[in-house]
């Protein structure tokens, strides 16, 4: 069981993700790379600015990704032989980078691994919309013929009170 | 007390600052800071006066009551991935 989330300025290594969550318990691995597209509603795209408030991304990410791996723990299921314990396949890597990223660069890798292909497709998709939901983290398009525009977001819901 | 301010993205842009140290009276809550930067008026003005915040990097809402030292970061729709 292994948990790996970064928050970075550097290109992101997919080959390497899905390298920290190999094991010989995993039956399967799914990997998302989420990259910068040369268009969007019909203007072209040359590259994108994110910016980040990288301190509490890390966080966020962090507490999403713990979120995934109990729920590949939670799949994990009898008939294993005595003595094998499933959830320790359990493992997910995922790294969402910020700055400024051209058109095809992945701004986003997310490896998830357990012992059966129904959690690691599940934990991946997972931490991907929970990302969308709640990563402090945004995106402004530049375009071809000028211009920029930061893209709306999805407003994060915030509960409860301080301790 | 003091406190301080960080805007991203869209915020910082509208209001050309991205980080401030602010001196406010104890007891002030989030939305108390927000509606005394709108009223300075000017770039501030443009602010909504319910953003999304955090303090000391966890997601608060605006009743909450800030103490000295913590660090309030005003948080536009959120657009990862």
């Amino acid at each position: 069981m292994s948990l790996h989330a970064r928050i970075t300025t550097e290109p992101l290594d997919a080959a390497a993700l899905v390298e920290r969550v190999a094991g010989p318990g995993a039956g399967a691995t799914a990997l998302f790379i989420g990259t910068v597209r040369e268009h969007a509603d019909g203007r072209r795209v040359r590259g994108m600015r994110y910016d980040a408030y990288p301190g509490m991304a890390e966080r966020v990410l962090r507490e999403i990704a713990g979120e995934a791996l109990e729920r590949v723990r939670g799949a994990a299921a009898p008939p294993a032989p005595a003595g094998v314990d499933e959830t320790e396949a359990a493992a997910i890597a995922v790294e969402h980078r910020w700055g400024e990223l051209a058109v095809g660069e992945a701004s986003v890798v997310i490896a998830a691994a357990g012992a059966h292909r129904a959690e690691a497709f599940d934990a991946c998709r997972y931490v991907i919309e929970e990302i969308k939901k709640r990563l402090p983290v945004w995106k402004q398009e530049h375009y071809v013929e000028g211009g920029a525009r930061w893209l709306e977001g999805a407003v994060p819901s915030v509960e409860g009170e301080r301790a | 007390m003091t406190v301080t301010l960080l805007l991203f993205a869209h915020y910082r842009d509208l209001t050309g600052a991205s980080e401030l140290k602010l001196d406010l009276p104890e007891g002030t809550t989030a939305a108390g800071l927000v509606e005394r930067l709108r009223r300075q008026g000017g770039a501030m003005g443009r602010l909504p006066s319910d953003p999304v915040l955090a303090v000391n990097q966890e997601y608060a809402t605006l009743d909450v009551v800030l103490r000295d030292g913590d660090e309030v970061a005003l948080l536009p729709p959120v657009a990862g991935g």
